[in-house]
């Protein structure tokens, strides 16, 4: 999105003909363009198809069965029921553009002034949105009605009004989310004017958005439209499908097949238009929907994990001579399948250990699967992915076996949260916004040690006060938006030796956190390490981070293992190119590394 | 707190000004040939005179209004032009049969879309598409295209319920029912599908969290932070949408009750629009917006109670 101007333009076209081709290619979007065209046909070619008036009445032939002259029969004061439908669709497509050309005309240009400006403007805009938006329709309509007489057309212009405030929204949130983009501020030192900052920029930004809504609110025209003609309030002179429905519903008794045409015209109408708005939805969205079409058959990673073939192998036992690791990972690959059918793996043949009371680094730069293996252990992968090689064990059991394709969740959730724990990258978005942190502290530890509210409640305390909360009783009340990113990374980090792990998994426990916090979350962690002996796989990005607190490392990269070793000599010899480059970009501008190691301990 | 509610009610209340203004200045431009229609076309020119002073039709609109207004305050919306029956009297016949209505189809459609929605997004699989595809079929036929086929299929053909009410003021809990059972089913087939296509993004939303995969690694079951937390953090998104539903059902039932021939708000808000009886449409107008301004707040104090940081601003 921030690309200068003239490029962002183009790109705009681009994305144009490609929505177009994919709306052609779903078969969805191309029923709705059949549908519609052929009402549009019969609107615009009313004269010539049907063989009637619409008005003409032939008495002496009234709620005829389909004959050769009345192809769908006759109504009950003798009209025939295929002209008054063909000339229907005119009235009725007619009406729903009225409405919407109303809506867009008030809507769009309220909603860019609003969002561009803001201000007095933007107040006043959304109090009488506000005001538009809790009014019943029909019951405008009515008044509206009783005010100006039984006109479709001054009805479809008082709806549009009502439905303004949907592009008025619509196109306020649009422009103001691209307003403070760069390539729009760029624009603006540029010197372009406003008016074709909007003409250029905002405009390509809401315009899909826009033929979204327009189909919708086509749709809901034609609903409501028919209904007011249904109820009789429209002009009785004028054909229209509500009309007929109201005539069929009538004669209900006497011929129900009156009711059909009209209601399957309206039902194929509005259904075209939500097709249409769904397919240029879709065409906009295609990234997304293969995605969400590939994890479907993919289980929840909770409850509902069909047997896979692990259940059936309940007792895998571990390789001999293996079982006093804490956690051990052979040639583990991870992957996620992609809409061709292929697997794209992001974890690749990774084999290493940890032992009790160990800190083990996982060092790479992001996309280096190293969360990836780390959520392998913790068997909190997204649902999509799946176990393509290899086997992790925790304390002598597998949690994925041999021949696994995912982490049992069976044997994986009663290791979670009571001996291995996690500490996240992001300390705000990882507390639920929505419940006091001492909720959160207390419930897990009930739940896992089965102990009372209040037992739980003291431990909190203690815990808090543990990793250097000053005040405990007020971070225990407070909602996580009270507290900072620092105190916020501290409460989960007492949530996760809360139910005392032998194993914490800390994913870049300190990245999302200020320098001078960093420091004292990296200290809190090696002291609790010390004092519970809990073994630590540390995932990281930062070789500071690891020299300070780990005893082995793993480098990995591109989903594969490049070097594995003691933090010392990998720091004094990295033999992998990659490593030498990761540590030469931290060391950049700092003393040099051997100033650490002691003279006499040179090898 | 208190603040709070007595901000968003004296907002409420500059609201049902601005509306009732606006009505009646609608209404002003219908009423010219008001009094000749109550009389009939044999009553005198001095007979219609005679009305319209009675009326305060001779009056000018500024006048009228705040004469209406001042006694509106005191609960006084007169009586109907034409029946001579006190407005109040009618809206409190008309208004249990469409409370009714409504309250219970979003009850249900609360329900069964929170269920629906939830299963889609948690199973996936066939109930996803199902929801998916109900939602497409849902939004394209209007709610009286289904109340018309339910009432042609199951009143006229099969004869399971009847096809008009015979809810009458004191009419026994069987009569309610059985009048009120098919067009609650048509409300609700046509609002649940929507409703739980929104309840369903708005999970699918929650479950990418990151506090639920934290959760998770707490060792929370899978249902307790569905139900607990998930579920939580959702409902503001659901809420929103069963509030606009309700809104639009107000209106819906005004088609509602003429297929069902019930005795509502709605029935009487057709009729007396269609005879220009201005006192009942303003009763009708004002009640309305009473209860969407009800339901507005009701909704944005359960916001406020289910999500922590719009408690405090």
């Amino acid at each position: 999105m921030s690309q200068p101007a003239a490029a962002s333009g183009q790109t705009g076209t681009v994305v144009r003909s490609r929505v177009i081709t994919r709306i052609l290619k779903n078969p969805l979007g191309i029923t709705a363009i059949a549908i519609l065209s052929l009402m549009i046909l019969m609107a615009v070619l009313a004269n010539v198809l049907a063989p009637f008036d619409p008005n003409f009445a032939n008495i002496g032939k009234t709620l005829a069965s389909p004959d050769a002259s009345n192809l769908l029969g006759t109504d009950s004061v003798g009209r025939d029921v295929w002209s008054r439908l063909v000339f229907g669709a005119r009235t009725t497509l007619l009406s729903a553009l009225l409405c919407a050309t109303v809506a867009i005309v008030i809507g769009l240009p309220t909603g860019l002034i609003a969002g561009y400006y803001g201000g007095k403007f933007d107040a006043v805009a959304n109090w009488v949105v506000n005001i538009l938006m809790s009014l019943p329709g029909i019951i405008v309509l009515l008044t509206v009605r009783a005010a100006f007489g039984p006109s479709v057309w001054i009805s479809m212009v008082a709806f549009g009004v009502l439905l303004s405030p949907g592009y008025f929204r619509l196109t306020r949130t649009s422009v103001q989310a691209v307003r403070n983009e760069l390539y729009v501020d760029a624009a603006r030192v540029a010197g372009l004017s406003d008016g074709s900052i909007i003409a250029r920029h905002i405009f390509s930004v809401v315009r899909a958005p826009i033929i979204i809504q327009t189909a919708m609110v086509c749709g809901i025209a034609i609903a409501i439209q028919s209904g007011l003609e249904f109820l009789g309030l429209g002009d009785p002179t004028v054909a229209t499908w509500g009309v007929m429905l109201s005539e069929g519903f009538k004669n209900v008794y006497l011929n129900p097949t009156l009711l059909l045409w009209p209601a399957l015209a309206i039902g194929l109408s509005i259904g075209g238009l939500v097709l249409l708005g769904n397919a240029v939805r879709d065409a906009l969205e295609d990234g997304v929907k293969i995605k969400a079409r590939k994890a479907a058959p993919a289980p929840a990673a909770g409850g509902a994990a069909p047997a896979s073939r692990a259940d059936r192998r309940k007792v895998a036992t571990v390789d001999a001579g293996t079982e006093h690791h804490l956690v051990k990972v052979s040639h583990l690959g991870v992957g996620y399948p992609q809409a061709d059918g292929s697997v794209k793996k992001v974890v690749d043949d990774v084999s290493f250990h940890l032992d009790r009371g160990e800190v083990l680094g996982i060092v790479g730069e992001s996309g280096s699967g190293k969360s990836q293996t780390a959520f392998s252990i913790l068997g909190l992968l997204p649902d999509n992915a799946r176990i393509v090689a290899g086997c992790i064990q925790f304390d002598g059991n597998y949690t994925v076996a041999p021949g696994d394709d995912v982490v049992s969740q069976g044997r994986v959730s009663s290791l979670r949260g009571k001996r291995i724990s996690y500490i996240p990258q992001e300390p705000m978005s990882n507390l639920d916004p929505a419940f006091t942190i001492g909720y959160q502290l207390v419930t897990p530890m009930m739940r896992v040690l089965g102990i009372s509210k209040a037992e739980a409640t003291s431990r909190a305390m203690k815990l808090l006060a543990d990793v250097g909360i000053v005040s405990p009783e007020r971070t225990f009340k407070a909602y996580p938006h009270e507290v900072s990113g620092g105190m916020a990374q501290r409460v989960l980090i007492a949530g996760a030796i809360s139910c005392e792990p032998d194993l914490i998994i800390a994913d870049e426990p300190t990245t999302a956190l200020d320098v001078t916090v960093q420091a004292d979350v990296l200290d809190l962690i090696r002291d609790l390490q010390k004092r519970l002996g809990v073994g630590v796989l540390l995932v990281t990005h930062n070789f500071g981070v690891v020299s300070d607190l780990c005893d082995r490392v793993v480098v990995m990269q591109n989903g594969r293992l490049v070097e594995e070793g003691p933090v010392r000599e990998i720091l004094r010899n990295p033999s992998d190119p990659y490593t030498q480059k990761l540590l030469g970009s931290m060391l950049e501008g700092k003393e040099p590394m051997t100033m650490l190691v002691p003279a006499g301990m040179e090898a | 707190m208190l603040t709070f509610i007595l901000r968003r009610v004296a907002a409420g209340i500059v609201v049902l000004c601005a509306i009732s203004f606006i009505t009646y200045v609608l209404l002003y431009f219908s009423s010219a040939n008001i009094a000749r229609n109550i009389l009939g076309e044999f009553a005198s020119q001095d007979q219609v005179a005679a009305k319209e002073v009675a009326l305060g039709l001779d009056q000018p609109l500024m006048t009228r209004f705040f004469a209406w207004a001042g006694h509106a305050i005191t609960g006084d919306f007169g009586t109907s032009w034409f029946t001579a029956e006190p407005v109040v009297h009618a809206l409190e016949n008309r208004l249990p049969v469409t409370l009714t209505l409504v309250v219970v189809a979003i009850v249900l459609i609360a329900i069964c879309a929170t269920l629906l929605g939830m299963a889609a997004a948690v199973k996936r699989g066939w109930i996803d598409r199902v929801v998916q595809t109900a939602a497409v079929v849902g939004d394209a036929i209007p709610g009286f295209v289904i109340a018309i086929v339910l009432v042609t299929l199951f009143a006229i053909q099969l004869k399971l319920f009847p096809a008009t009410s015979s809810i009458v003021p004191g009419a026994g809990a069987d009569v309610w029912i059985a009048s009120l059972a098919l067009p609650v089913i048509a409300l609700l087939i046509n609002g649940v599908t929507g409703g739980a296509q929104q309840i369903r993004s708005a999970v699918i939303k929650q479950l990418e969290k990151d506090y639920v995969r934290t959760l998770r690694s707490r060792g929370i079951s899978e249902r307790e932070i569905l139900f607990k937390h998930v579920l939580r953090s959702a409902a503001p998104a659901g809420l929103t949408v069963l509030s606009l539903q309700f809104i639009g059902m107000l209106g819906g039932v005004v088609i509602l009750e003429q297929i069902f021939a019930l005795p509502g708000m709605g029935a009487l808000a057709v009729q007396s629009t269609t005879m220009g009886d201005i006192p009942l449409v303003m009763g009708v107008v004002l009640y309305t917006v009473v209860i969407v301004i009800i339901v507005n707040l009701l909704v944005d104090l359960i916001n406020g109670w289910l999500n922590p940081k719009v408690r405090v601003s």
